[in-house]
């Protein structure tokens, strides 16, 4: 039977506020256990929540972000479940009126097409702290640094159907929040979460198969490995008459394989209600079109201002959008080297691919706009050839200096001087006499062909540097 | 929320799943009666809901006003070793708490 996965996403976003969601804690990651704990963080008796304005703002961007509506009164509820990391015995959270309603954006798929993925709700609550299983004698110890960190939770609708479209919501939604400056959308820090629900139906079907649940997988490879992994494991079940189970699952990276969570009968009874400690949240409206103000450009409108302002394909324009520090290197690189083709060319080529090479973002690039820019300056008034420009690269890459400095240090300008010139090729000539005869005798068509032979050699007699257009001159004359 | 039809009942089986999920112990002796107790409060429950709700907005908060918002700023300091001064087993800056594992 051929399977049709379903998926939905719920992606759990670190908001980026100096301060936690209901105390003035500070949300500094990687500080000293518990030293970010406050009496609120912990539960003291008779400490009150009082809600972050920057928390609000930024799940508003967010949702205006997605042309969402949005929650004008938003009510907190409490999650009730006992953790020693969750020191209330409930998570602060919104379940009936959420912040943000729903919502959608447009996706890219690696074949250059695009989709548009519903979003569900996005809702605000606080993050629990953090329990380290290491042996302490047997116990658990916690850390409550985390707890009470402002969490957007952004529920998709189940539009995904493969690991390569979840891959490709998670890579623009995180474009999208990391654009909006609402996130730092740092994975490997836990800024954003995602739990996967998956289910298959026979292809064609449109009723819901029975759901698994996948928590808490933290990179963009384990979600595309967690998600094939599931499909296999589902159609499987499926495929000899047996039925899938309703459960929450946790994803194994070392072992490849989900496998369910233990305690999972009484883990989905919540038991909401709303929070007593708060009162709704009401935003004016004037209040919503002043955030809206300070939206910048989002990624999708950049992208297509790029396909516009610079003559380049939806996918290169894509490419050189999908993270803002990256677009602007690139408009900064193209503004200096004033050629917007080439500028695109090289920082897709040249550039990503070295910064892949070596495992780096944009942020931590050796080689500045600047130095990028003059590179492609020289190539553009022949100072070095294509070829001598990738040379100058790696060395700018590994801290040589700007293009001018590595040019003028390696000697890699491009010889242009006559006299210097003729003195090669006539040495290319006399070295040559079988190939001499050869174009002598051979008529205009084959000599045209012939004559590479020649500036090839003059050109490896240079080392790269010899300005081809002036050898080809040369050439023709001194072979008449 | 004009439902009027559920009559409340409650099993003692609902009881002891309510009392793990609260984490409260009820000695075998004792559901019955709690089960009995709780009954008679869903059955004032159910005399709430007899009554005509329709052009009623739900409340989440009975109080008439609406949550003010704090700045983002950081007012709170370190305050560790105070707190930690009161828990039971702490080591290493670490809260120790009886083993769990998920």
């Amino acid at each position: 039977m051929q399977w049709e996965p379903v998926i939905g996403l719920e992606v759990h976003l670190q908001l980026a506020t100096r301060s936690k969601i209901f105390s003035g804690s500070p949300t500094t990651f990687g500080a000293e256990p518990n030293t970010q704990a406050s009496a609120v963080d912990l539960a003291m008796p008779g400490m009150l929540p009082v809600l972050n304005e920057q928390a609000v703002r930024f799940a508003v961007m967010f949702g205006l972000g997605i042309g969402a509506e949005i929650g004008k009164r938003s009510v907190f509820d409490r999650k009730n479940y006992f953790y020693p990391d969750l020191p209330k015995g409930y998570q602060i959270s919104q379940f009936s009126d959420p912040v943000v309603g729903r919502g959608h954006f447009e996706i890219q798929l690696e074949d250059g097409s695009s989709r548009e993925i519903g979003i569900t709700r996005a809702h605000l609550e606080e993050d629990a702290g953090k329990s380290l299983h290491e042996d302490f004698h047997g116990q658990t110890g916690i850390d409550l640094n985390r707890a009470g960190t402002p969490l957007l939770e952004i529920v998709s609708e189940p539009d995904l159907r493969n690991a390569a479209e979840a891959v490709a919501y998670l890579k623009a939604l995180h474009s999208l929040v990391t654009y909006l400056g609402i996130s730092d959308g740092n994975m490997a820090e836990g800024s954003m979460r995602c739990d996967i629900n998956i289910s298959l139906r026979p292809a064609g079907s449109d009723t819901l198969g029975t759901r698994a649940e996948i928590k808490n997988v933290n990179s963009f490879r384990f979600v595309e490995k967690a998600i094939q992994h599931e499909i296999d494991r589902q159609s499987d079940i499926l495929d000899d008459g047996g039925q899938v189970v309703q459960e929450t699952r946790l994803y194994d990276a070392d072992r490849n394989e989900t496998r369910p969570m233990r305690s999972k009968e009484v883990a989905n009874d919540y038991r909401y209600f709303p929070e007593p400690d708060l009162l709704p949240v009401v935003l004016e409206d004037a209040w919503i079109e002043a955030v809206r103000e300070t939206l910048p450009e989002l990624p999708w409108e950049k992208r297509h201002r790029f396909a516009n302002q610079y003559q380049l394909n939806d996918y290169d324009a894509g490419v050189l959008a999908a993270s803002r520090p990256l677009a602007d290197y690139f408009e900064a690189v193209a503004r200096d080297a004033g050629d917007a083709k080439i500028a695109a060319n090289w920082v897709q080529v040249e550039l990503l691919g070295r910064l892949n090479r070596d495992e780096r973002g944009i942020e931590s690039c050796p080689v500045p706009a600047t130095h990028l820019a003059q590179l492609i300056q020289r190539i553009l008034d022949n100072s070095i050839s294509g070829k001598i420009a990738k040379q100058v690269f790696e060395a700018m890459w590994a801290g040589e200096g700007d293009a001018d400095t590595v040019i003028a240090a390696r000697g890699l300008k491009q010889v242009s001087d006559t006299g210097e010139l003729e003195a090669m090729v006539d040495q290319v000539i006399a070295g040559s006499a079988a190939q001499v005869e050869q174009y002598l005798a051979a008529d205009e068509g084959k000599r045209k062909k012939l004559v590479g032979y020649f500036v090839g050699q003059v050109m490896k007699l240079s080392k790269g540097q010899a300005n081809p257009q002036v050898v080809n001159e040369l050439l023709a004359r001194k072979l008449g | 929320m004009s439902d009027t039809s559920t009559k409340p009942s409650i099993d003692p089986d609902e009881i002891e799943k309510i009392a793990t999920l609260a984490r409260i112990r009820i000695a075998g002796d004792q559901v019955a009666g709690v089960t009995h107790r709780i009954a008679d409060i869903l059955a004032m429950v159910d005399t709430l809901q007899a009554a005509d709700t329709t052009d009623v907005e739900p409340m989440a908060n009975p109080l008439d006003a609406v949550q003010t918002l704090r700045a983002d700023e950081v007012t709170e300091t370190n305050r560790r070793e105070a707190f930690q001064a009161i828990a039971p087993a702490v080591e290493n800056g670490l809260y120790l708490v009886p083993k769990v594992i998920e």
